[in-house]
């Protein structure tokens, strides 16, 4: 049901049934290891490439998911998933293995909460009973594709982030026990202009503050209402600007509350810049470590806003600015 | 920012920017020089020292030595590149890997490695000079137009 602008509520709540998340070398020595289903310690996964790697992280995710709910993949009506390859090969080949009815999404890397509020959409008005939403990256096809070689030595500036490897997956259903989706708020695109694809933070934050302040004025709700507030991908660059811009515009989220994927998920000693980014950042994130501190009672209620910068290798070539996304989805527990 | 640049964006966008860019950090500019200096200069030095052994034990004489150095060089740098050490010291580095020969043997090296997963000829043989193409195209370019200017010079009898 439409909520103020541009926000759904979920009347029916759906239920997060299950979720799984997978995880690459680097995420195995960061801060969250202990939150991944599975972790590998080898980039390519067994594989001949990178792409076919991240495509096994996300069939992984998948197998899992359904395998912690007790189903059959037969029993999942529809699959949406993204990511950020060409032509989401990853989503698409994923589905290929699965054999269930297949959505692809594109939302960069706030692909991971597109895809939840699509499927909670879905639920919620009945046009499902079980969904699963996913979302992977891969670091190593993600720099091939975006940037250099993996082995070019181009030094990095102090705000370029790294891409996580990972997918994380979740399936949603009409009843059951767990977390529930219970609204979500749909960004729109904002371009501050920024050009450049070593500083994605500084990017996106505009574009994560617009939907944080749209979710708060569509519910008409107190920051406080949250546990958490986490948005996707921001890196240490981008969550101190989307944290200075919130301010700047009035919205006073406690410190505390308000916090970003990309920050929590890699320990300070790694040599990650200023964070993470990637689909797999705040999938693995959310659904690995926070919806385990909801099913432990640590958090109540969560808002994920995941964010997205929506340009192409050649668009960045061409010069054009990067437009970016950010869509948050709220968890609940006990509701 | 150029100002050029400035013109095309909206005034909010340049306010924001603005307001961006206080927060971020700033690049490490004379860390970067003095390291790219050293690690710049120890690669060159350890190629001249290469090239001092190949004229005096192996006979090769000032112009023809510059040869076998460049090599071993290009050499060492692939393998780097190959065990995955190389963009690891260039991190540190900077413009002090690139800049030397090593820093194109790398270029050439990493693209290959990296497309090798599309086959021989269309990965590693499309793919190999995705970076170091420019390079040669502008280098080889350039060296023709100084080379014409050198000849109109001896022509007119300046040299």
């Amino acid at each position: 049901m439409l909520k103020g602008h541009s926000s759904w509520v979920f009347d029916s709540k759906p239920v997060i049934l299950s979720s799984a998340t997978v995880g690459g070398p680097f995420e195995a020595k960061g801060n969250l290891a202990d939150d991944f289903d599975i972790l590998h310690e080898d980039l390519w996964l067994g594989q001949d490439s990178f792409e076919k790697a991240e495509k096994k992280l996300l069939e992984q995710a998948c197998e899992k998911v359904v395998e912690k709910a007790g189903l059959k993949k037969e029993d999942i009506d529809f699959f949406v998933s993204g990511d950020l390859m060409n032509q989401i090969t990853p989503s698409s080949f994923t589905a290929r293995t699965l054999g269930v009815p297949y959505l692809g999404i594109f939302g960069a890397c706030s692909s991971s909460m597109e895809g939840l509020s699509l499927a909670a959409l879905l639920v919620d008005s009945k046009a499902a009973n079980h969904v699963l939403a996913a979302a992977s990256s891969h670091n190593a096809s993600a720099e091939k594709q975006f940037r250099y070689p993996n082995e070019y030595g181009a030094q990095k500036p102090p705000t370029a982030q790294w891409t996580v490897t990972g997918a994380g997956a979740a399936l949603l259903s009409a009843k059951g026990e767990g977390p529930k989706v219970t609204g979500a708020t749909i960004g729109r695109v904002v371009d501050m202009g920024i050009s450049d694809p070593f500083n994605m933070g500084s990017a996106m934050a505009p574009a994560a503050v617009d939907t944080i302040q749209a979710h708060f004025r569509d519910f008409n709700r107190d920051p406080a209402y949250y546990d958490v507030i986490a948005t996707g991908d921001l890196g240490k660059v981008g969550h101190r600007i989307c944290k200075d811009l919130l301010q700047k515009h009035a919205m006073n989220i406690p410190e505390h509350i308000l916090t970003d994927c990309g920050v929590m998920i890699y320990k300070k000693d790694q040599p990650v810049m200023a964070g993470a980014s990637g689909c797999g950042c705040s999938a693995t994130v959310t659904y690995g470590h926070f919806l385990n501190r909801m099913k432990r009672g640590e958090l109540k209620r969560i808002l994920i806003v995941a964010t997205g910068a929506l340009m192409s290798p050649m668009s960045y070539q061409q010069k054009e600015s990067i437009p970016c996304i950010a869509h948050a989805v709220s968890i609940e527990m006990e509701v | 920012m150029s100002s050029q640049k400035n013109k095309k964006l909206t005034p909010i966008q340049q306010e924001y920017q603005a307001f961006a860019k206080e927060r971020e950090p700033k690049k490490r500019v004379g860390r970067n020089i003095l390291r790219a200096f050293f690690i710049g200069g120890i690669i060159c030095t350890i190629g001249q020292g290469l090239q001092m052994i190949f004229i005096k034990y192996f006979n090769f004489t000032q112009t023809t030595a510059g040869n076998p150095a460049t090599a071993i060089l290009i050499i060492a740098t692939v393998i780097l590149t190959g065990i995955g050490a190389y963009h690891k010291i260039a991190q540190f580095a900077g413009a002090g890997t690139i800049i030397p020969v090593t820093g194109f043997a790398n270029t050439v090296a990493s693209a290959a490695i990296e497309h090798r997963s599309e086959g021989f000829v269309l990965g590693v043989g499309g793919n190999m000079f995705k970076i170091a193409g420019p390079v040669i195209v502008y280098g080889v370019f350039s060296a023709f137009v100084v080379a014409l200017i050198k000849i109109t010079i001896q022509w007119l009898g300046g040299m």
